[in-house]
């Protein structure tokens, strides 16, 4: 394989990865805040590309505008769901908050099934055959405009919770529950912001990630777990490392679907998955549990 | 014969020396406290005897066997029991299915198990709260549970953490009854961690101090409680009248 | 929260005669059904007693040792596709096969509890270790051509007059009594084992793993054992489906979804007990029987409002009934379970 033809391949593993960073990001906050292993996590990614779909197909309006307005939604989704749904099972026995999320999974994925089927869609951008020429490099418009969309949101994430009072608050919640509670932040809102940033981040994801990829249901079981591997890669806690997993997995998935097959490729994210967990579980950035 | 020996027993977490080079010895059959203040390092103690932390240096041995360095199951296998400061029942077990757990350490047969089990609910009268679930019981009661589970082992040497606290002064005479009871039956050794100095004086043919990690001062519960250093530290004046 | 969701330890074992008899009295019962059932009804008791005998295998893992494993389905896989390859290359019965099967299934859980277990991935993590390792099968299996690849293995039927139980070749009936007498076996096991020695190890680990070590519990010996147990049973289950649906996909076999389906009964009708296992299948697949009926009816018939159904009621269950029917029934009868 030529260097052209592999740079190539990375990129577009870099362009998905940064969108896949964006969707891991969602969950590293709400699964390291909350502590919830929200299951459900890549189903509500999907609602997110059927929104912007939606959107394109009834307004024509661009996915990565449209993520805006998405994201709004979802952290309103969000705020809702954790106090109705999941703040009564806060300190439940795992298996069960599990179990929650594994339901609201189940009807949120059939809910699309029903209403839209099991068939991909796919959209069409007005710009989808543009692309730049950067030396060896094809990168199509539709690829960069959504790696710097998605970087931007991350960057954006990372501002407020360094240097806003109430992103210090939910990383002070994360870092030490009783602590939190004890010197006075409302812990329950805390919670609930959480859950609406998570999903934000989730569903701008999902809008982003319509412009690459054909919405289907069946894709939601996989960006879950996707998710987790990338969290779990990049270090629980760590919203770097949620970044660094993403692109890292973007990019494994990417060279590795071109020198095997493409449907080989999760096997080796898995295959990844295992070695981290087994060898090194607070992920590449995370810190020693 | 002297059945436990700490010896020269160090253990650092990150720049905080918790047990400092404490040594120490048990005789078989008798009863030994270790008193001191909050954070003296008692607790840590306990958990390198068990095994539930290994020491950074020194060796601690049981009958004559070093034990530092095993796992605590193979620990308690070897005779030593513990109890946890702040008690862990199996919430979700009842009582009797709780002291099931340890009889089964020495007698694999269920039946003879389930005897066994039933003779220590009977000694330590727990036998009216047979088949409660232990998240239901008082606390009196889940810390006559844990010790009895600790018991259903069948120990040479019951280690005993903090055992009275949060009980009245009957159920603190109770429980003071009851291990005297068993250290004279059974012949159990039993080392325990205590504040309450009514039953350290009740119970203890020997005492140890420790403050900052370290052995302070050892001897006899009216040594130790005359002894200067040990005044200034942990008792206080008031205890010389 | 209220107090009363404290679990009774109820074993689903009720622990006298009466019990025994009733047992043997509903296996009687369920015995001579097929006498008068017609075959559809037939085909869904086959389904109610695979995922009762299939969720019976996990309880012990999950109920009883509170180890949680998410990638069952790679038991099933290998328990299905191994036997299945003997039978179709080699001609080896199904009745041997099944050993083989059960060998693989037992090395791979012994992997995966030797990564866990020495490594202390715990919780979550090691539930995600589950479907990894699940998943990494389900990809390698679609990419072996002998074992069909993605297009599937077929296992050809005899004529139907030529049943024949060396071959687990036969029609509904045969099947109806191999998965009856599995869960039977698989419920009268988990009952015993409750009351057993290593029950009472692997309910320690589940309610305290510290506080159990500290009991003289060798908990990697015993986290093992329990692993083995149940992707061996697990295994068994995977035989059936091979020769009762005659076909294998591995996208079918190892699927997540299949891991989660199998878990639903045991956590409806009662986790760590031997009865809820038994009560939820027999909740269960009635329900997504007449849920599909009614979508036909209705004339709906879309893919995925079974699911919307059982999604809604597992939801429903995990908010008012967390701990299943099984102790809830024992609570609002005063069942007498425990010693």
């Amino acid at each position: 394989m030529s260097v052209g033809l592999f740079l190539n391949v990375v990129v577009e593993g870099l362009t998905t990865g940064l969108v896949y960073g964006l969707m891991a990001l969602g969950l590293s906050v709400i699964f390291g805040v909350v502590r919830i292993v929200n299951f459900a996590h890549g189903e509500f990614a999907v609602v997110g590309m059927y929104a912007a779909f939606l959107l394109f197909q009834a307004f024509g309006l661009d996915p990565i505008y449209a993520a805006v307005p998405i994201a709004a939604m979802f952290f309103f989704l969000g705020y809702v769901l954790q106090r109705l749904v999941i703040n009564p099972f806060i300190g439940r026995p795992e298996h069960e908050q599990f179990i929650l999320l594994v339901s609201v999974a189940m009807i949120v994925l059939n809910l699309l099934l029903m209403t839209f089927g099991p068939d991909g869609r796919p959209i069409n951008l007005p710009y989808a055959l543009d692309s730049y020429l950067v030396g060896p490099l094809i990168i199509d418009k539709a690829r960069l405009m959504i790696s710097v969309a998605a970087l931007a949101m991350t960057l954006a994430l990372f501002a407020f919770f360094r240097f806003t009072a109430t992103g210090t608050a939910i990383r002070a919640c994360a870092d030490n529950l009783t602590g939190a509670a004890v010197v006075g932040l409302d812990v329950k809102r805390l919670y609930a912001y959480t859950c609406g940033i998570g999903l934000a981040c989730v569903g701008a994801a999902g809008a982003m990630m319509i412009t690459i990829v054909d919405v289907a249901p069946t894709l939601a079981p996989g960006y879950t777990l996707l998710a987790f591997i990338i969290v779990i890669i990049g270090g629980l806690g760590s919203l770097s490392g949620a970044l660094v997993g993403g692109v890292l997995i973007g990019v494994c998935e990417a060279v590795t679907g071109y020198l095997f097959e493409p449907s080989m490729k999760s096997m080796f994210s898995f295959l990844l998955l295992i070695l981290v967990l087994t060898f090194r579980p607070q992920g590449l950035m995370g810190e020693r549990r | 014969m002297t059945l436990l020996v700490v010896e020269a027993v160090t253990k650092r977490f990150r720049g905080l020396t918790a047990v400092d080079a404490v040594s120490f010895s048990v005789e078989a059959g008798e009863i030994f406290a270790v008193i001191g203040p909050n954070g003296a390092g008692k607790t840590t103690l306990f958990s390198l005897i068990a095994g539930a932390l290994a020491p950074d240096s020194g060796t601690i041995t049981l009958a004559g066997e070093p034990i530092n360095g095993l796992r605590p199951d193979q620990i308690a296998l070897r005779g030593i029991g513990r109890t946890f400061q702040v008690v862990r029942p199996f919430p979700k077990m009842t009582v009797f299915d709780n002291l099931m757990v340890g009889s089964l350490l020495r007698h694999s047969a269920t039946s003879v198990a389930r005897n066994r089990a039933d003779a220590i609910l009977e000694r330590l009268g727990l036998m009216t709260q047979r088949s409660k679930l232990a998240s239901e019981l008082t606390l009196p009661d889940r810390k006559r549970l844990e010790v009895a589970r600790a018991l259903a082992t069948e120990p040479k040497v019951l280690l005993l953490d903090e055992v009275m606290a949060g009980l009245r002064p009957t159920e603190i005479d109770n429980m003071v009854a009851i291990l005297r009871t068993i250290n004279a039956e059974s012949g159990t050794t039993i080392v325990l961690i205590e504040h309450v100095m009514r039953a350290v004086m009740a119970l203890a043919g020997r005492v140890l101090v420790l403050h900052h990690g370290a052995l302070v001062a050892e001897g006899r519960p009216d040594e130790i409680v005359r002894h200067t250093e040990v005044i200034r530290s942990y008792l206080g004046t008031e205890v010389l009248g | 929260m209220n107090k009363k969701r404290l679990l009774p330890e109820s074993n689903g074992v009720v622990e006298n005669a009466g019990a025994v008899w009733l047992a043997l009295l509903a296996f009687a019962v369920l015995a001579i059904v097929p006498l008068f059932a017609s075959r559809y009804a037939l085909s869904v008791l086959i389904l109610v007693f695979y995922f009762a005998y299939v969720g019976q295998a996990w309880n012990i893992m999950m109920g009883l040792a509170g180890q949680l494993s998410l990638g069952h389905a790679l038991y099933v896989g290998l328990g299905a596709y191994i036997p299945a390859l003997l039978w179709l290359h080699l001609e080896v019965s199904p009745l041997i096969g099944v050993f083989a099967g059960m060998g693989a299934a037992m090395l791979v859980a012994a992997v995966i509890g030797w990564l866990g277990f020495r490594f202390g991935i715990e919780g979550v993590y090691f539930a995600l270790l589950t479907i990894a390792f699940s998943e990494v099968a389900r990809v390698a299996v679609d990419h072996i051509p002998f074992a069909g690849g993605s297009g599937g293995l077929f296992l050809p039927v005899q004529a139907a007059d030529k049943a024949s139980i060396l071959d687990l070749d036969g029609g509904p009936l045969l099947f109806y009594y191999v998965t009856l007498t599995l869960a039977a076996a698989a419920t009268a096991l988990v009952a015993w084992l409750t009351r057993s020695r290593h029950g009472y190890i692997w309910r320690a680990i589940r309610e305290d793993p510290q506080a159990a070590e500290a009991l003289g519990i060798n908990l990697f010996a015993a986290k093992m054992k329990v692993i083995l147990l149940s992707a061996a049973m697990t295994s068994i289950a995977g035989l059936v489906n091979a020769f009762y649906y005659r076909n294998l996909f591995p996208a079918q076999s190892f699927d997540m979804a299949r891991s989660l389906e199998l878990i639903i009964a045991p956590i409806i009708g009662g986790l760590g007990t031997a009865l809820g296992p038994v009560i939820g299948a027999f909740l269960l697949t009635p329900v997504g029987e007449a849920l599909i009926a009614i979508t036909r009816l209705l004339g709906l018939d879309a893919p995925g409002t079974k699911g919307v159904g059982y999604g809604l009621i597992l939801l429903a269950m995990i908010f008012l009934k967390p701990d299943g029917i099984w102790p809830w029934l024992v609570r609002k009868f005063r069942i007498r379970d425990r010693p």
